[in-house]
């Protein structure tokens, strides 16, 4: 039997690997060498002094933080870290309930209406994200001027300056209010799982979510008022060419939220409709032979089936939001990549730490989504006994 | 005697016809009447505003005196904004050879339009398995790439065209093709890589694939126009075109990896086991037994994926690439067009979405030739 030294598995993929390791190392080495060479000849230090430099420019939507110029590129960090945020947080709950809904419609055995969803799904999903928040943007800022601004309530005022609506302002007392909530949560918590041991021990059932929402929202409430109203609302006026006082919302985050809710919401949808589509007519047919009423079959019966089948996709949805928040540069958003990774980029020259720290954040991120859902995932897959 | 005569039945409700077609599906019951209704409103609302907008009062090639228009003052909506909203397509009629060509030379223009032909000639044999001399015209399929550069760049016999002066729809399909022509065999080697037994190769294309996924696309854009030059030797400058391309084809290749992996995942270990029985090496049996199994099964996924990087090629505008949007974009900014902004949208969202949804509606084709292809044993 003849057995030369590359005719073995094990030795061969020794070999395969250490040449793979070397290349890889050699590629390293050829990356580094360039690019300190490159680096030294534009004068450009390396290191992350420059985080604590100031900025030097404005950010004009902040609703955290208070930014100004002199602020330094650490706090231009932290501001496009938390718009980031904002736009994905609020963009993934509206996606859902849109997704939800139009999902559930597609289904619907009335032809106009799951006709008009399957519209909605098609334009939405084969047009391109940036195009449809570019376009809402165009549409947003061709609304009247502050002047005439189109009114709700003489509160609310619409411009092409964007959405301005009263400030609450948030009085000491309001801390009561704060506690009451939190612990009226925990409360609720206790009643859920009291109720859920109570009824898999005796069978008697109680009425869980009338109770727990009545608690949740009926005694921070009385409590608000005992403690004499303590939220006070600041309206805005209409003073010269612009609004005094309120909040507003710029037509920058409404269009990124527009789009992102409306792009994400088609695909969303989509998963949905499968998701109830998986679950077998038997199941439908076995409850309602059991004697469960329609809208109990759907809660206890179909949707948490059919959720086993959604949630892994609607991550993906989740994080592909995420990320497309970052097209926010296209309408001057200012996220985590227009914000740190555009302007303070151009202005300090410092690309390679700008991008990493921007790219190690969205992998954060991106990381972070994926556990928790994944952890939501574990706990409603079907448990074998 | 008292004969009760039973009464006579009324006729059955009609399920079939117009009628009852509407009654099934429209009007069941009072809820799905009210749906009906009120959904019915809506789209009246809506449908004949778009049409007239888009086509009843819009206009194309003259204004509503009559005259051909030139700038944005000719419109009728710029010039009668009392009486005319229509849209105004002037602005795509006038600039339709920058829409589709970017700026190329004039007189090489040619050399585009025979790529596009080809770009059919190619597609057609690929797309549709029941083509007649299918497998002569597949050879042309795979050279095809070559004399496309060629034509659209230059060469020895042809005046040499630089990548900066192409643009609209050529930059997006140059992108979308390549993109995917390339990211696909790169995915294979991706998936086949994290799936090794060889614990270092798999970790390298495990970090790889999930370090691409979990940024953002334009990171990786602003990752090639700014960081890539610092990387390479100094007199190496890439051609902006292909750093995007780089970026575009890693992107669209470790989603790809992903999409071949489930597939991979889903051969059965005998399929594995009898290859090697026969004594087929790690490559002829993925290349003659688990690839093609795979691939056919992931076909539509491939086909989505594509579609999604094709819809992602918009993203160029951002580093000042003039694909179909960046060229729209370019002549918002032109004062003779400028505020004609709904038009120009509206008209790339058009053209993109006659491409995406035919891919779309190609891979649903797919899907069920496929369907019919694997039950046909069982039903």
């Amino acid at each position: 039997m003849q057995k030369n030294f590359f005719s073995d598995e094990k030795t061969r993929g020794i070999l395969y690997q250490t040449l793979v390791i070397g290349l890889f190392a050699l590629g390293i080495y050829f990356v580094v060498t360039n690019t300190a060479y490159n680096l030294e000849k534009r004068n450009i230090a390396t290191g992350f002094a420059f985080l604590n430099n100031p900025a030097g420019f404005d950010i004009s939507f902040s609703p955290f933080l208070d930014f100004k110029s002199t602020d330094t590129h650490l706090k231009v960090y932290y501001v496009g870290v938390l718009n980031t945020l904002l736009v994905s947080v609020t963009g993934c709950i509206a996606a859902t309930i849109l997704g939800f809904f139009v999902g559930i419609i597609r289904l619907s055995s009335n032809w106009l209406l799951s006709r008009t969803a399957y519209a909605y799904v098609e334009f939405t999903r084969n047009v391109p994200l940036i195009l449809q928040i570019i376009l809402w943007y165009a549409i947003l800022i061709q609304l009247p001027r502050i002047k005439q601004s189109i009114q709700f309530l003489e509160i609310f005022f619409i411009s092409n300056r964007g959405l301005y609506s009263p400030r609450p302002i948030f009085e000491s007392n309001f801390f009561y209010v704060n506690i009451t909530f939190i612990v009226s949560i925990i409360v609720a918590y206790i009643i859920y799982k009291w109720a859920k041991k109570r009824q898999e021990n005796t069978g008697k059932q109680f009425p869980t979510i009338s109770v727990n929402l009545s608690l949740i929202i009926l005694f921070p409430l009385f409590i608000y008022f005992i403690s004499g109203s303590p939220i006070n609302l600041d309206y805005p006026v209409l003073k010269g060419f612009n609004f005094k006082g309120g909040m507003v919302i710029r037509p920058e985050f409404i269009a990124m939220f527009l789009a992102l809710t409306i792009y994400t919401g088609a695909f969303i949808s989509e998963t949905v409709r499968s998701g109830i589509l998986s679950v077998t007519k038997g199941q439908r047919e076995a409850s309602g032979a059991l004697g469960l009423k329609k809208n109990w079959i759907m809660r206890l019966i179909i949707i948490p089936q059919a959720l086993r089948v959604i949630i892994p996709p609607l991550t993906s949805q989740y994080l592909n939001l995420t990320k497309n928040s970052s097209l926010g540069i296209a309408v001057g958003y200012a996220d985590l990549v227009h914000g740190f990774g555009g302007i303070s980029l151009n202005q300090t020259g410092q690309a390679i730490e700008c991008m990493a720290i921007t790219m190690a954040t969205y992998l954060c991120i991106s990381l972070l989504i994926s556990f928790f859902m994944n952890i939501y995932n574990k706990s409603i897959q079907f448990k074998e006994k | 005697m008292n004969i009760n005569y039973q009464q006579s039945r009324k006729p059955p409700v009609a399920t079939t016809g117009v009628i009852g077609w509407l009654r099934m599906n429209l009007f069941s019951n009072w809820f799905n009447t009210l749906v009906t209704i009120i959904v019915a409103y809506f789209l009246y609302q809506i449908v004949p505003w778009f049409l007239n907008w888009s086509v009843f009062e819009a206009d194309f090639t003259r204004n509503y005196l009559g005259e051909v228009i030139i700038d944005r003052t000719g419109c009728s909506r710029v010039a009668d904004p009392e009486n005319h909203s229509g849209a105004c397509w002037s602005i795509i009629i006038v600039r339709f050879y920058q829409f589709v060509y970017g700026f190329y030379p004039r007189e090489e223009v040619w050399r585009v339009n025979v790529v596009y032909f080809l770009l059919v000639v190619a597609l057609v044999p690929l797309l549709y398995e029941k083509f007649p001399v299918r497998k002569q015209f597949l050879k042309f399929t795979y050279i095809f790439p070559i004399i496309g550069f060629y034509l659209l760049y230059g060469g020895p016999g042809l005046e040499i065209v630089m990548t900066n002066k192409w643009g609209g729809l050529l930059v997006t399909l140059v992108l979308g093709f390549v993109g995917i022509a390339l990211a696909f065999p790169i995915g294979i080697i991706l998936a086949l890589g994290r799936r090794s037994n060889l614990p270092v190769i798999s970790m390298i294309c495990t970090l790889f694939i999930e370090f691409i996924r979990g940024v953002p696309l334009i990171t990786l854009l602003f990752f090639g126009m700014v960081m890539l030059p610092l990387f390479l030797p100094e007199g190496l400058n890439m051609d902006g075109l292909i750093r995007v391309l780089v970026a575009v084809t890693l992107f669209q290749a470790a989603y790809m990896a992903e999409v071949i992996r489930g597939g991979l995942q889903a051969i059965p270990r005998g399929q594995y086991e009898a290859a090697q029985s026969v004594g087929l090496t790690y490559w002829q049996m993925n290349r003659k037994i688990i690839l093609p199994q795979a691939i056919r099964i992931t076909i539509p996924s491939i086909v989505n994926t594509s579609i999604g990087l094709f819809k992602d090629t918009t993203l160029v505008v951002i580093i000042g690439l003039l694909d179909l949007l960046g060229i729209g974009r370019g002549a918002l900014a032109d004062a003779t067009w400028m505020g004609l902004s709904n038009e120009v949208y509206v008209f790339v969202a058009i053209v993109f979405f006659i491409f995406t949804f035919s891919m779309s509606r190609y891979s649903l084709y797919l899907e069920k030739k496929l369907k019919t292809g694997i039950n046909m044993g069982a039903d």
